[in-house]
């Protein structure tokens, strides 16, 4: 009985979901498709959707005026560089955690899950001038630094979670065939811990990548990453849509990609595992 | 079961992260609680002395203080209002059986990856710009005056933009939510005769509470600190200065360390009020 009306349910169900789907998809598709464009036909009015001559041009353009391949560079080392080094400190933290709880790693993890929560902007003229007496100021290490604090909460708290699931009979098991404290690390944690930590790192290079409170306030000339300068296209002149496209696509589709694979666990990584 | 020896080998391995976040919360913040006792000018001759609470009353009196409030207020309620509602929408249609499920899920979550400096200067000129923007055509093409929507729409703008970066989060948090519940349950209820006004009000509302809960924490935690977004559209222009612009402005722009600092104090203590009922939340799930 329920079958025509199941089938007849899906196809409206399908229409409607994609509707939105592609309606909030809409102005990324529109970046996309302008950056192939050229200048005039960017702002034609009215707007060309398909009918364009596709070209390259704004690309190169962007590539070779702006040192573009700089402002990336810095992006891929700040972003994977902050990622790398808050998980080698995690690692170790979370493992403590899951395998040796106590009575405070509750605590302990909650207050980490604090630091998180403090603003940004509360902070910013004692880190402002720390990173210049340090002389950390435009530099890709002072942003490593900085991004890898902000992040290590959510490496802690998601590697912990992945480690929870592996069971604690395993390393029983190992230590009593004798292994010590590193082989237990290295031979048995590491291989059961990669896929967890695989995800920890892929979020988490998303993160940073996107971060635009201190990659635009702790940069200038020197290390600033796609962040800044795609906010530098604030204050254009002339005619630009094409090129602001086609800057704006290089700048998200490595990480869009990423982003796709990640879906799963941006869920229990953002919300702090409150929601599985 | 865990030795002594393992015990401190634990403490050992937990210093590392321990200690760090320790420095990185302890250090800026008690530096940030000593320059908003001073008079603290770095361009106009630096370090003026202790002047007390004198930062913190002149902070709340400044005349752009109220109206940041306010501006704070309507961005976070704005897109939480805008997020949530249209995210238990879309994860209940998402949930639905259908064609390309997968895909359609992609499309919906792909506007979260997207740097916010890009977001804000697609919207702004791509789609907001009175000449050019495609709302331009738009308004345009059924006969209407175009909107300057940045300066004139300048608030309803920035939240527009930044729901439309907020929503795939909420959205595929309320999904994960969603698919956890039983379905025995919503076609007993079907059976039973409750039309779906009632089975939503009364099944997947109520099933939802926590997920939407944490969606309205979260997001208000990171909603308080949006920054890019207003740095790149108006610069703080047209009434869209929140608090963390206005603290923003003192310190970098017009170098009032200690102004900033009171006010930066004040938006640590308005965060850590938010963050501790999600705390009390994460900390539950935490026990079982």
């Amino acid at each position: 009985m329920a079958r025509a009306v199941t089938q007849q349910r899906k196809i409206i169900n399908t229409a409607a979901a994609w509707g939105i789907g592609l309606l909030i998809f809409f102005p990324i598709l529109w970046t996309i498709l302008t950056s192939f464009k050229t200048e005039a036909q960017a702002i034609a009015d009215p707007p060309i959707f398909l009918g364009f001559d596709w070209t390259l041009e704004n690309y190169s353009v962007v590539m070779e005026r702006s040192n573009y391949a700089r402002f990336l560079w810095n992006s891929i080392i700040i972003a994977g560089g902050s990622t790398v080094l808050g998980i080698i400190i995690a690692v170790p933290a979370a493992w403590s955690m899951a395998f040796v709880p106590s009575k405070r790693t509750k605590d302990i993890l909650m207050w980490m899950l604090s630091t998180k929560m403090l603003p940004a902007v509360g902070v910013l003229y004692p880190i402002y001038l720390l990173f210049i007496q340090l002389g950390l100021l435009d530099t890709k290490l002072g942003l490593v630094i900085v991004l890898m604090l902000i992040n290590l909460p959510i490496i802690v708290w998601m590697l912990y979670t992945y480690f929870k699931e592996i069971p604690g009979e395993i390393l029983e098991a190992a230590r009593m065939d004798g292994a010590t404290l590193k082989d237990e690390v290295l031979y048995v944690l590491t291989p059961m811990a990669i896929p967890g930590i695989a995800s920890t790192l892929l979020l988490n290079v998303i993160l940073a990548w996107n971060e635009a409170f201190w990659t635009l306030n702790l940069t200038a000339a020197k290390a600033a990453p796609l962040t800044a300068f795609i906010a530098s296209y604030s204050s254009p002149e002339g005619l630009f849509y094409a090129k602001l496209s086609a800057a704006s696509t290089m700048a998200i589709a490595p990480i869009l990609i990423l982003g796709w694979f990640s879906q799963k666990q941006l869920v229990s990584g953002l919300t702090f595992g409150a929601v599985k | 079961m865990a030795t002594q020896h393992s015990r401190s080998a634990a403490r050992v391995m937990m210093a590392p992260a321990v200690i760090l976040l320790l420095g990185w919360m302890l250090i800026p913040l008690t530096m940030t609680l000593y320059f908003s006792f001073k008079k603290y000018l770095p361009l106009r001759g630096g370090d003026l002395g202790w002047v007390g609470f004198d930062n913190y009353v002149r902070f709340v009196s400044s005349s752009a203080f109220w109206p940041s409030i306010q501006t704070t207020l309507i961005i976070v309620g704005g897109v939480l209002a805008i997020t949530v509602s249209l995210g238990v929408l879309l994860a209940i249609l998402l949930n639905q059986p259908m064609w390309g499920q997968g895909i359609v899920r992609i499309l919906v979550i792909a506007p979260f990856f997207v740097m916010p400096t890009v977001s804000a200067l697609v919207w702004k000129n791509m789609f907001m710009d009175p000449n050019y923007g495609l709302l331009a055509h738009l308004w345009k093409f059924f006969g209407a005056t175009p909107v300057e929507w940045l300066s004139q729409a300048s608030l309803p703008s920035i939240v527009m933009i930044v729901s439309w970066q907020w929503l795939p989060f909420a959205t595929l948090i309320l999904l994960t939510a969603i698919q956890s519940l039983d379905s025995e349950q919503l076609e007993a209820a079907e059976m039973d005769g409750a039309p779906p006004i009632k089975r939503f009000g009364f099944i997947v509302l109520p099933h939802l509470g926590r997920a939407i809960t944490v969606v309205i924490l979260i997001q208000t935690i990171f909603l308080l600190a949006i920054f890019a977004e207003i740095f790149v559209t108006t610069g703080g222009a047209f009434g869209t200065k929140t608090l963390s612009y206005l603290i923003f402005q003192r310190v970098l722009e017009s170098q009032n360390i200690g102004l900033g600092s009171a006010g930066g104090v004040y938006a640590i203590i308005l965060a850590n009020i938010v963050a501790i009922f999600l705390m009390r939340i994460v900390g539950k799930n935490l026990d079982a």
